[in-house]
């Protein structure tokens, strides 16, 4: 063999590996299904599909959990990995998924609402694959997940995504970002059925109130607040006024953007009769200017780039070398939905949601995430994977 | 599957197909040996439809 063929042969042999080993890494994280605990008060499970049939058998299709009161009251739906590399949305929904009571109305929860994003990484960041939360009988674990849909699931990307109906050009990405593309189609592209399916939910259930979880960068303004339109200013403001006085965190209203189509705080309100919220939690994982992005840095928060940042006032959020622990994070996403559906009630009293068993801000951060997850193997029966 | 998905099947073994032919043709280069093996690995994926 010349010495030309000899380089080859173990370039050959070291590029099949390469692709081997990463190429096995990849599908296993594809195809991971987290356990969810159906707690006491879920009382059933469907597919989204079942709102649009098209979706039906694709990798988009994701478990939808009613929790249903004895009485009749308000409904609202809670949509939580919308981008999947914001982790304390499904983590939020699972403390509730796992132990809320509802004694009047109606919570659904969608916990991966963008489930072929949940699937997908981001490489190019040096994404880890996965994140696990320490629970009382082990640990919990969760795949890392990108903002957009995986394009093995979606593909081609157009040159310029143009929004349906508005017609607005965003960008190529934002045809695969669960986002962008409310209020769908049942014959659009794979991620306009998902929202086109939240819709049919939102109209066919009567939803009342809607809450997409988020999560968003230090750097950026629209953060550590409420998202809301027009129609859902009101509530908004009261929530942040009650939670920054009696829990102590620091939260803000912003309002909706109304040229800027696409996003659930905006088409849900101007498509539906539900009035829309997004909550945004402060996310160091997702700042650009960070170290390597790691498992710890998206627990903790914890960055000595960003605390230098901080103290130039360059950041949206109070930041110090405690970082942004995930406690807080979904601590607070906690106490926003609760206090959503006490203002909500109080608003409209004939459509009262009274629910009960879910921690707020101050008992997440001191008791951890994990006190509030179910063993799976201590309960077979009501797991569902996803 | 749609005509455009089937287009870009083509495209990809067109393209893997002049990256081998590069690949064997390359007689001095040893990064450019490397980079054609590298840059084939997506296309490679893509035809075998591993997901």
């Amino acid at each position: 063999m010349s010495r030309e063929w000899k380089i080859k042969s173990i370039f050959i042999i070291f590029v099949s590996a390469l692709m081997i080993v990463s190429g096995i890494q990849l599908y296993r994280h594809r195809h991971y299904d987290v356990p969810i605990v159906a707690g006491p008060g879920v009382t059933k499970v469907v597919k989204l599909s079942n709102y649009c049939k098209t979706l039906k058998g694709t990798i988009a299709d994701t478990n939808v959990f009613f929790l249903e009161g004895k009485e009749e009251g308000g409904k609202m739906l809670m949509v939580a990995n919308t981008h999947s590399n914001e982790p304390a949305a499904i983590l939020t929904a699972l403390v509730f998924l796992e132990n809320a009571i509802i004694d009047k109305g109606t919570l659904i929860i969608i916990p991966q609402f963008n489930n072929s994003g949940g699937r997908n990484t981001r490489p190019g960041d040096g994404y880890p694959l996965y994140f696990e939360i320490p629970t009382e009988w082990g640990s919990k674990k969760f795949r890392i997940g990108n903002r957009e849909a995986s394009p093995l699931d979606q593909w081609p990307d157009p040159d310029v995504y143009v929004h349906y109906p508005e017609k607005q050009l965003l960008s190529f990405l934002d045809v695969r970002n669960t986002n962008r593309t409310w209020p769908g189609r049942a014959n659009g592209p794979l991620m306009e059925k998902v929202c086109y399916a939240a819709m049919q939910i939102i109209k066919e259930e009567n939803i009342d109130i809607a809450l997409d979880v988020h999560g968003a960068e230090t750097m950026f303004p629209v953060t550590n607040c409420l998202v809301a339109p027009e129609k859902s200013m009101r509530i908004a403001t009261m929530v942040a006024l009650t939670v920054k006085a009696i829990e102590g965190f620091d939260f803000h209203v912003e309002p909706s953007p109304v040229g800027f189509r696409g996003l659930s705080h905006r088409e849900i309100g101007d498509y539906s009769d539900a009035m829309p919220f997004l909550v945004e939690a402060p996310l160091p994982f997702l700042d650009q200017p960070t170290g390597p992005k790691t498992v710890d840095l998206l627990l903790d928060g914890k960055d000595p780039f960003l605390l230098s940042l901080s103290k130039k006032g360059k950041l949206f959020v109070p930041y110090d070398k405690t970082g942004w622990p995930m406690e807080k994070r979904v601590g607070q996403h906690c106490s926003i939905a609760l206090e959503l559906m006490r203002q909500f009630s109080r608003r409209s009293p004939d459509k009262v949601i009274k629910i009960r068993n879910v921690p707020r801000y101050s008992e997440v951060v001191k008791n951890g995430i994990g006190h509030y997850y179910h063993n799976p193997e201590e309960d077979k029966e009501n797991i569902y994977y996803n | 599957m749609t005509l455009i998905m089937i287009v870009y099947y083509v495209i990809c073994a067109y393209m893997i197909g002049m990256l081998v032919w590069n690949f064997i043709r390359e007689k001095k280069s040893i990064d450019n040996m490397l980079l054609y093996l590298l840059v084939m690995i997506p296309l490679i994926l893509r035809i075998l439809r591993v997901k």
